[in-house]
C-alpha cells in the first residue's frame, strides 16, 4: 500500500510544477508587459518603470523568476489582483465557499437521481422504464447545460414564479458570514425564512450543474448492475430463495458501485469547470464567474492564481478517488 | 442438388470488412437516426446560401422580435421568429451549422492528426521519447477540457480561431494516449516483426504497417471529439470567449439571447436545441461505431 501511494505522489509532483509553468509562462505569454497593464492608460515614466520591475524581480532572470514564483506559490502567495488590489488567495478564500456549496448540491442530484435513475432501468431491463431512463440519460449528457438554465430559468422562474432567477440570496435577509455556507450561516441566523430562500436560490443552479453528471452515473450504474446481475452468485443467491430485494441492495449494488465510484470522482473536475458556466448564468458569486470575469478585466495575477488553485484542487481530487479506490479493490494497488 | 449448392455460396461468401461493420452498424436505431440528421445537417451547412430564406446578418428593421410563423403575431416569412435586431432566426441558425460544423472538422482533425503522430513517436520509440509525451498529456489531462481552453483564449485573446486552436490542444492527449496503447497492443505482433526483419523502416513501420490497426478506436473517438467540440466551441461562444458578433455561432447567438429570455421565448429556444439535437446525433453515431468496430462486443 505504501508503495502505492509513493508511486501516485511521485506522478502528481510533475503534473503540479507543469500546471504551475503553464500559469507562470501566461503572464509572459499575454500581449503587453505586466507593468504597461498594471500602468492601465497613464502608463508609468522609465524610473517608476525600472523601480517596479525590481520591485516585481522582473529584472532578475525566467529561470529565477519562475523559482521565485514557485516559492511564492508555496507558501500561498498568489500575488495581488490588479483591480481590486487584494491579495489573490483571500479573494480566492472568500468566494471559494460559495462553488462548494454549489458543486456539492449538484453533485448530491446527481448521485441521488443518477443511481436510482440507472438501477431501476438495469432492474426492468429492456422495459419502457428503461428505454425512458437511457433517452434521459443521453440527451442529459449532450446537454449544453447554459442553455439547459436558461430553458430551467425560463420555465421555473418567469412563467410560474417558484424559484429566483440569480444570486444566493433575497436582498431583503442579512445573514453574518460565519462558514461562508450560505445553507449553514442562514440555519446559524435567527432570520425567519432565510434559509428557504437561500436553499430556493440554489436548486435551478444545482440540478443544472448535475445534469451531465447524473447521465454519465445513471449510464454507468445501468451497465455496471446489468454485468453484475449476470454474474453466478446473483443465481446462487436467487437459488437460495433470497428476496429480490436483498439480492439487489446486498449482493449486486455492492460490486456494481466500484465501478461507479471511479466515475463519480472523475467528474468532480466537470463540476468545477461546468460551475464556470453554472455561475456565470445564475449571477453566483463563485470562483467560476470571478475567472470569467477576471479575463474580461485583464486582471491576470487573478487569472494566474485562480486557474492554478482550480487545477490543483482537481489534481488533489482525482489522487484522492485513486486512492480510495486501490484501498476498495486491492487489484488496483499491485499493478503497474 | 441446386439448392443445396446454393446454401452453400450464400454461407461460404464472406463478407468485406465494410459490410460487416454496416450490417452491424444499421441493426442501432439510434446510431442510423444519428447518421440520418448528421447527413442533414452538413446538407443545410454546405446549401446554406441556397436554403436559408435571408441572409444572416440582414436586419429587417420593421421585423423585430417577430414571433415564429405558427404562434400569435407569427410571419410567414420568418419561420423560427426573428431577433432583437430583425435578423432571420432559422437563416442565422443554418449559416450557424456551416460555421459550428467547420470548427469542429478543424479542431477533430488537427488533434487527431497530432495525436496519432504523437502516440506513433510515443508508442514506437518508447524510453525518454515516450515519458517527455506522456508526461505533457498527463499534464493537460488533468484539467478540464473547458477550463484548459478558457485559459489558453485568456492568453490568445477572445476569438473564433484562438478558441479553435485551445480547444485542438484540449483534445489531443485523448488521441495520443488511445494511439500509444494501440501501437504497444500491435508492436510485438507477429506481422509488425516480420515486416521489420524485412527491412521496413521506422515511418514504414509506424505509418503503413502498424497504424491502419490502431484507427478503429481512434475513429470512434473522433466523432465522440466532434460532439465535444461544438459543446464546448458553443460554451466558449456563450461566454463571450469563442465566435464574436455578428458571427451567426450557436452559442454566441444564446449569450445575445439571454436579455429577451422574459420577453421572446424562440430567441433562445432555438440555437440551443440546434445543438443539443447536434451533439446528441453526434454521440449517437459514435455509440453505434463503437459497437459496430469494437470486436469484444459482436456476438
Amino acid at each position: 500500500m505504501l508503495q502505492f501511494l509513493l508511486r501516485r505522489l511521485g506522478m502528481v509532483i510533475p503534473t503540479f510544477i507543469g500546471v504551475s509553468l503553464f500559469t507562470f509562462a501566461l503572464i509572459y505569454l499575454i500581449p503587453g508587459d505586466p507593468i504597461t497593464i498594471m500602468g492601465g492608460e497613464r502608463g508609468f515614466g522609465p524610473e517608476q518603470r525600472a523601480e517596479l520591475e525590481a520591485m516585481l524581480g522582473l529584472d532578475k532572470p525566467i529561470w529565477q523568476q519562475y523559482f521565485i514564483y514557485l516559492g511564492n506559490v508555496l507558501q500561498g502567495d498568489l500575488g495581488t489582483s490588479y483591480v481590486t488590489r487584494q491579495p489573490v488567495m483571500s479573494e480566492f478564500m472568500s468566494l471559494f465557499p460559495a462553488t462548494i456549496e454549489l458543486t456539492v448540491c449538484a453533485a448530491i442530484f446527481a448521485v441521488i437521481t443518477g443511481l436510482t435513475l440507472g438501477i431501476l432501468a438495469a432492474i426492468k431491463r429492456g422495459g419502457l422504464l428503461d428505454h425512458t431512463v437511457m433517452t434521459i440519460s443521453l440527451t442529459g449528457y449532450s446537454m449544453p447545460i447554459f442553455w439547459w438554465a436558461l430553458l430551467l430559468i425560463l420555465l421555473f422562474s418567469v412563467n410560474l414564479g417558484w424559484t429566483p432567477v440569480s444570486g444566493r440570496l433575497d436582498v431583503m435577509y442579512w445573514v453574518d458570514e460565519v462558514t461562508g455556507f450560505m445553507l449553514i450561516d442562514t440555519l446559524l441566523s435567527d432570520e425567519d425564512g432565510a434559509f428557504i430562500s437561500a436553499l430556493s436560490h440554489l436548486v435551478l443552479p444545482s440540478i443544472v450543474l448535475g445534469t451531465i453528471p447524473m447521465a454519465v452515473i445513471a449510464r454507468m450504474t445501468r451497465s455496471s448492475m446489468l454485468e453484475v446481475l449476470g454474474e453466478d452468485y446473483i443465481r446462487t443467491a436467487r437459488a437460495k430463495g433470497l428476496s429480490k430485494r436483498r439480492i439487489i441492495v446486498k449482493h449486486a449494488l455492492r460490486n456494481a458501485l466500484i465501478p461507479v465510484i471511479t466515475v463519480m470522482g472523475l467528474q468532480v473536475g466537470l463540476l468545477l469547470s461546468g460551475a464556470i458556466l453554472t455561475e456565470t448564468i445564475f449571477a453566483w458569486p463563485g470562483i467560476g464567474k470571478w475567472l470569467i470575469e477576471s479575463i474580461g478585466r485583464r486582471d491576470y495575477p487573478v487569472v494566474q492564481g485562480g486557474l492554478l488553485l482550480i487545477a490543483t484542487i482537481i489534481i488533489l481530487v482525482n489522487l484522492l478517488v485513486d486512492l480510495m479506490y486501490g484501498v476498495v479493490n486491492p487489484r488496483v494497488r499491485h499493478s503497474k | 442438388m441446386t439448392m443445396t449448392s446454393e446454401t452453400q455460396t450464400t454461407v461460404r461468401v464472406p463478407q468485406t470488412p465494410f459490410a460487416e461493420f454496416w450490417s452491424y452498424f444499421i441493426q442501432n436505431r439510434g446510431a442510423l437516426i444519428g447518421l440520418c440528421f448528421i447527413v442533414f445537417i452538413v446538407f443545410l451547412a454546405v446549401f446554406a446560401d441556397f436554403v436559408a430564406p435571408h441572409h444572416p446578418h440582414e436586419q429587417f428593421r420593421d421585423f423585430i422580435l417577430v414571433p415564429p410563423a405558427w404562434a400569435e403575431g407569427g410571419n410567414a416569412q420568418f419561420w423560427l421568429g426573428t431577433d432583437g435586431v430583425g435578423r432571420d432566426i432559422l437563416s442565422r441558425l443554418i449559416h450557424g451549422a456551416r460555421l459550428s460544423l467547420l470548427i469542429g472538422l478543424v479542431i477533430v482533425s488537427v488533434s487527431l492528426v497530432l495525436g496519432i503522430c504523437l502516440g506513433l513517436v510515443a508508442g514506437f520509440f518508447g524510453g525518454f521519447v515516450d515519458v517527455a509525451i506522456m508526461r505533457f498529456a498527463d499534464i493537460l489531462l488533468s484539467m478540464p477540457a473547458l477550463l484548459l481552453a478558457i485559459a489558453i483564449v485568456a492568453i490568445l485573446g477572445p476569438s473564433i480561431v484562438n478558441s479553435g486552436l485551445a480547444l485542438s490542444l484540449v483534445y489531443l492527449p485523448h488521441y495520443v494516449r488511445l494511439t500509444r496503447a494501440s501501437v504497444l497492443t500491435e508492436i510485438n505482433k507477429d506481422y509488425v516483426i516480420s515486416s521489420r526483419v524485412a527491412g521496413a523502416g521506422a515511418l514504414r513501420l509506424m505509418f503503413i504497417v502498424i497504424l491502419p490497426n490502431c484507427l478503429a478506436p481512434l475513429i470512434v473517438q473522433a466523432t465522440l471529439g466532434f460532439s465535444n467540440a461544438i459543446l464546448d466551441m458553443a460554451a466558449l461562444g456563450f461566454l463571450g470567449l469563442g465566435a464574436q458578433p455578428p458571427l451567426p455561432e450557436w452559442g454566441s447567438m444564446l449569450a445575445t439571447a439571454r436579455e429577451f429570455i422574459q420577453s421572446a421565448w424562440w430567441v433562445v429556444t432555438f440555437p440551443g436545441l440546434i445543438i443539443l439535437m447536434t451533439v446528441l446525433a453526434f454521440n449517437l453515431m459514435g455509440d453505434g461505431l463503437r459497437d459496430a468496430l469494437d470486436p469484444k462486443l459482436k456476438q
